[in-house]
Order: structure tokens, then C-alpha cells, then sequence
């Protein structure tokens, strides 16, 4: 069977459960909208939060990052992980106990402010539409890749599915597609990985071959073996840091508290019964992202070396030469049809030289997204383990992308419409608003999937950097500092909010408007060193000595307030 | 609030701080800031140690971590009669 056909066949198979799942799981009533019910058990919640988590980023992208990188790419590995535990001990039981429906609806009840719950809002729907975007880009780019249809035909099919079952059944819907989504994208990232590990050092398990020896009968050590391949051809080492110490920490905090603030992970523990269950619900869902996530480092070295022997053997007959480009194999050839890989002969010889040096390096473009999908076939596994990644790399992005329009949705329908605008509205009338919200949403970011903002790779490090800066201070001291008080709330979002995007923009351009940037965005210009994308940690910090400032020369909250937050300390009911 | 609830909140507080401290100790510690000394200790075979808790280490301890800071909570709960039903 042709591999078109098997990617057909396996897509096809998947897209029928998760619409099967969609007619049995349709939501009737708004609780079933936005929060399943809050009937979903804590281990499968925790596979619904890994899909929701695991994006076509971490799918698709992350694993080629740390190829690219070696060590410095462990800020995505410690960042995206370690924000959970935040999210264990800082928020999630607290918020799923004051069990109303929407992040933002916390902030406006707890700092008593229509201001407050708007300017969530738009942090919301900022962030969440920033990633929504990207998940479109990658379900187009697999469809036009792995089914070569085109690239529009594939975000179309997309986006009809994410209709179907984020319309017809919300977070119920959503929660019962995003677990069957989980086991695909899970089996599609595993399987390679062990064909690889295994090929490589005989060791089945990824996560212990990275650190076995090779089987090549060298009996060197996987990671010596690429630390010396690399440092040979003038590369740094792989297991070294070359990025500043304190760019690396706090590119990690940014990342981490990002997490942690992100309101569409927040919400999936909304979904469970109890507080208990709220607690023990984000150990599972670390379970199920850290076995992708300490699965990415092996796949990232392994298809670093593969990638290098490929270009510059170290064994057989042509150890050490550079190879010729008419010689190169068909993986190399269907990547430059795409563009994603791209060779230039600088030096005229007619062999592909690929060092650090750019002005000698002839491999111009090796985009990180190659690594993951291109993996099985520089392996040589076969044709259904590649159709597998495809069907794998969608479901990652279907699944993100529901979760985000979910959050989006919500946060029109119930915090805009019933919370402020339109109190009156019946639940039956607030349930279509959701659902025509949600189908609005589909449409814009299936329209930014069409035409791609240029700016579309930057806005990344803005979603994190906003929940980092403006949403995840505001819950923590709204549960954990009782003296925190309306304007203190305020004033430290837009601060946290001001300095991330002031400093953002101050690099990247105005609103991302090329050339109105006001330093070139380079190391030496940074402030201490720090990237754009390492700064929501700091803006995370203006936030809460802002807030505290502030809340300290105005009045306290008022007493029901004191209260509020005295309750949902406690998972039960409190005894005055 | 009364002062059962007080205690627990304290009691709750002394967790997370301890339980963070541990967080950033794996990661921040191990994973970045003593990284570079810790590699030139192996473990698991080739791992750089630093390296290893970058990529590796830092990620099952925070797993280890939420479980423990969910058991410990729950015994809290029931101990100062706190939790739910």
C-alpha cells in the first residue's frame, strides 16, 4: 500500500472516533458547556488536560528545537512541566472550590470589579487566539505534507471537525475527543521514538537509551558520541549550556508561571467533581505530558546524530567526508520540496558542508519542525509509522485548538454577555450564545490560519508572557494575600501587563510592525541579558510589588470579600 | 476564621513552601544553576548529571512532587476536618 493511502486510511480512522465521540457526548446545558458537568473523572481529566496541553509545538516543533539547541532547549522541557506544579499547589484546588465557570469570572468576584474581569478578558482572548493560530498553521501543514492536499483544503477539513465537536459539545465534547486524542498523539510519538532507541543502542525505552551506548561497536556513549560529532565540525557541545545563565533561568520562570496562568489548562480543572480530585487531576495530567515530554530529549538527540551522520559519516567507507548532494536521500529530497530544508553550494563542490560558520554553512534552512516529522523516514521505519506521526501531529493540534476556542467562547458568552452586558440572559439563550461564540471563534482563527500574520512565530512568546505577567499573579494573590484589594489588582495586571509588552514591542517592533522596533534584538542590547521572551517572569514580578504597593494605601476589600477568600481556602464549608 | 481553619491554612502554607523548595532545587538548582560542576558526574550510564536533571530528572520529580503535595493535603484535610462531604 502506498503511503498516501495508509495516511489516508489512519487520519480517516481517527477523525470517525472523534466525531462518533461528539454525537454521544453533545452538551445540554451550560455547565455541560463549560465545564463538562464537573463530572469528569481526575485521571481521565488529566489525559483531556495533556492533549489540551500538548500542542502542534510540542508536538511537532519541540522536539526539533532540541536538537537544534541540546542543552539550552531544557527551558521548554522545565518550563512547560514545571508550571504544574504551580498550578498543583497554587491555583487549581482553590479555583475548582469557588467552582464558577471562567478564569476571568474569578478575577471579576474576587477584586469586585467589571474592570478587573474585562481586562482578564482580553488577556484571554489575546493569548489564547496568539496560539490558536499557530495550532491551524501546523493541521495545515501535516494535511499538505502527509495527504498532499493543499494547504488551504487541510485547515478547511480542520476546522469542519473542531466545529462538530467543540459546537455540538463544548467541554463535554471536547473532554471525551481530547482523551481519544491523547492515546493517538501519545502511541504516534512513543512508537517511533523506541524504533529509534532501539536501532540506535539497543535499549527499548528512549528516556534510558539517551544515555546508553551506542551499539555500533563503539561502545561510546549516545550523548559523547554527538558531543564530539558536533564540537568536530566547529558546533558547540550538546550537553554544554551556550545561551547566559540568567536568560536560561529565567526564560524557565517565564515559561513555568506562563503555564500556569494559561486560563484554557486552568478551566480543565474546573471539570472535576471535587477539590480532592482537583488536586490529584494535574498529577495525572503531568504523568501523561511528562511521558512525551522526557521522550522529546532522545528524539531530539537521536535525530541530531542520525541527521549528522547522514550529512558528515563517521563510519564505513566515506568516514569523514561531506556528502555529495547528488547522493542525497529521498527524505532530504521531499523536505526541499517543502522548504523547510535548504541547501545552497556556496563553495561550489557539490557536497553539502554544514558547520556553525553561516558563511560556510550550506544547510541555509533545517526548520525544527523536519526533525519530528521527517524522523521516521531518515530511520527508514515503515510507511504506517509515518502515516501514525501524521495522524499523531493532527491530533495535537485539533485538540489544543478546541481547548483554546473553548476558552475563548466562554469568556464572550458567560463573561461578557451574562456577566456584564446581558445579565438576564435564560441559560438556554447563554448556551446558543456560546455555541454561535465558538463557531465565530472557529472562523477568525481559520481566517489567521489562511493568512498567517508575518508575525505569527513571535506572538508565542506574547501568550506566555502575558499569562505570565497579568493572569497568574492576579489568582495567586487573589487566593493566597487576603489584603489585596480592587485597585491594587488593577494596577499590578496593567503594570505586568505595560513593562512585558513594552519590552516585547521594544525588540520586535510596535504591535510587531517591521521596522519600528527601537533596538535590534540581539544579546548585547537586551536588558542584563535578558530575550523578550525571558521577560514575562520580570513582568510577573512588577505585577505583584505593584499590586501589594497599591493595596496598601487604599482601604482593604470588604468583608464578604475576606470572606469569599476565606471559603475557598478550605474544601469543605467553613464555620463561622 | 476559626482557628482550625487557621491551622490548617498554616499547616498548608509550610507544605507548599517546602514543596517548592524542592521544585526549584531540581530545576533552577540542578538543572541550570549547578548544572556545569554536576556534569562531570554520570549516572544511568552517558547521562551528565546536570543534563540529566535539565532534561530528565527535574521533569519526574515534579511529577513525584504534586502526588505527595495531593496525599499530604488530603491528610491535612481530614486531620483539621476540613474536607469535603
Amino acid at each position: 500500500m502506498s503511503l498516501q493511502l495508509i495516511t489516508y486510511l489512519v487520519v480517516g480512522a481517527t477523525f470517525a472516533l472523534y466525531i462518533w465521540i461528539a454525537i454521544k457526548a453533545r452538551a445540554g446545558s451550560t455547565g455541560e458547556f463549560y465545564v463538562a458537568g464537573k463530572g469528569v473523572h481526575p485521571v481521565l481529566n488529566g489525559m483531556a488536560t495533556g492533549a489540551d496541553w500538548m500542542s502542534a509545538a510540542s508536538f511537532i516543533s519541540m522536539a526539533g528545537m532540541i536538537a537544534m539547541k541540546g542543552y539550552d532547549a531544557s527551558v521548554f522541557l522545565m518550563g512547560w512541566t514545571g508550571g504544574y506544579c504551580l498550578l498543583a499547589m497554587l491555583l487549581a484546588p482553590y479555583l475548582r472550590k469557588y467552582g464558577k465557570f471562567t478564569v476571568p469570572a474569578f478575577i471579576g468576584d474576587r477584586y469586585y470589579s467589571n474592570t478587573a474581569r474585562i481586562v482578564a478578558v482580553i488577556c484571554l482572548i489575546v493569548a489564547s487566539l496568539t496560539y490558536v493560530i499557530g495550532q491551524m498553521k501546523g493541521i495545515g501543514v501535516a494535511f499538505s505534507r502527509f495527504l498532499e492536499m493543499p494547504y488551504e483544503y487541510g485547515l478547511l477539513v480542520g476546522m469542519i471537525i473542531v466545529f462538530i465537536y467543540a459546537v455540538l459539545g463544548g467541554m463535554k465534547g471536547i473532554t471525551y475527543t481530547q482523551i481519544a486524542q491523547y492515546c493517538v498523539l501519545i502511541f504516534a510519538y512513543t512508537v517511533p521514538a523506541v524504533f529509534i532507541s532501539l536501532q540506535l543502542t539497543d535499549n527499548p525505552l528512549p528516556q534510558l537509551g539517551l544515555g546508553a551506548q551506542m551499539n555500533d561497536g563503539s561502545h561510546m556513549f549516545l550523548l559523547d558520541k554527538l558531543n564530539q560529532t558536533l564540537t568536530d565540525i566547529g558546533f558547540n557541545q550538546y550537553t554544554a549550556r551556550s545561551d547566559s545563565l540568567q536568560n536560561i533561568f529565567l526564560y524557565t520562570m517565564t515559561l513555568m508561571i506562563g503555564t500556569a496562568g494559561l486560563p484554557h489548562v486552568i478551566t480543565r480543572f474546573f471539570t472535576v467533581p471535587k477539590v480532592r480530585d482537583a488536586r490529584s487531576s494535574v498529577g495525572w495530567s503531568l504523568v501523561f505530558i511528562a511521558i512525551l515530554y522526557t521522550t522529546a530529549p532522545a528524539v531530539g538527540a537521536m535525530a541530531r546524530l542520525n541527521l549528522m551522520e547522514t550529512i558528515h559519516p563517521t563510519k564505513d567507507a566515506h568516514a569523514g567526508e561531506w556528502l555529495k548532494y547528488d547522493e542525497r536521500p529521498t527524505w532530504f529530497k521531499n523536505w526541499e520540496k517543502t522548504g523547510l530544508l535548504k541547501f545552497e553550494d556556496k563553495n561550489g563542490d557539490g557536497r553539502i558542508q554544514y558547520v556553525k560558520d553561516p558563511a560556510q554553512n550550506e544547510m541555509v534552512t533545517i526548520d525544527n519542525d523536519i526533525m519530528v516529522l521527517a524522523n521516521p523516514e531518515i530511520a527508514g521505519l515503515p510507511n504506517w509509522v509515518i502515516a501514525l506521526v501524521a495522524a499523531g501531529g493532527i491530533a495535537a493540534a485539533l485538540s489544543t485548538a478546541a481547548g483554546l476556542l473553548l476558552a475563548i467562547s466562554s469568556s464572550i458568552s458567560h463573561d461578557l454577555l451574562k456577566g456584564i452586558f446581558a445579565k438576564n440572559m435564560s441559560d438556554k439563550s447563554e448556551l446558543l450564545a456560546g455555541r454561535i461564540a465558538m463557531g465565530g471563534a472557529i472562523v477568525v482563527a481559520g481566517y489567521f490560519g489562511l493568512h498567517p500574520p508575518g508575525f505569527a512565530a513571535q506572538v508565542v512568546a506574547l501568550a506566555f508572557g502575558l499569562a505570565a505577567s497579568s493572569i497568574f499573579p492576579a489568582l495567586m494573590m487573589g487566593i493566597f494575600v487576603k489584603r489585596i484589594n480592587k485597585a491594587g489588582a488593577i494596577a499590578g495586571m496593567l503594570a505586568g501587563l505595560g513593562v512585558t509588552l513594552v519590552y516585547i514591542f521594544w525588540f520586535k517592533g510596535w504591535f510587531f510592525v517591521p521596522g519600528t522596533e527601537m533596538a535590534k534584538n540581539v544579546a548585547d542590547n537586551w536588558l542584563f541579558g535578558i530575550s523578550p521572551e525571558a521577560f514575562g517572569s520580570i513582568g510577573a514580578l512588577v505585577n505583584f510589588i505593584v499590586a501589594y504597593a497599591v493595596s496598601s494605601i487604599t482601604p482593604p476589600p470588604p468583608e464578604h470579600i475576606q470572606n469569599l477568600v476565606e471559603d475557598i481556602r478550605v474544601p469543605g464549608v467553613v464555620r463561622r | 476564621m476559626n482557628n482550625d481553619a487557621q491551622a490548617y491554612w498554616q499547616a498548608n502554607i509550610r507544605l507548599v513552601i517546602g514543596c517548592l523548595v524542592v521544585w526549584f532545587a531540581v530545576s533552577y538548582g540542578c538543572g541550570v544553576l549547578f548544572a556545569e560542576p554536576l556534569n562531570s558526574i554520570r549516572i544511568l550510564g552517558g547521562y551528565p548529571l546536570g543534563f540529566w536533571f535539565a532534561q530528565q530528572g527535574s521533569i519526574y520529580s515534579f511529577v513525584i512532587l504534586v502526588f505527595f503535595y495531593a496525599w499530604r493535603m488530603n491528610q491535612l484535610d481530614r486531620k483539621f476536618g476540613v474536607q469535603e462531604d
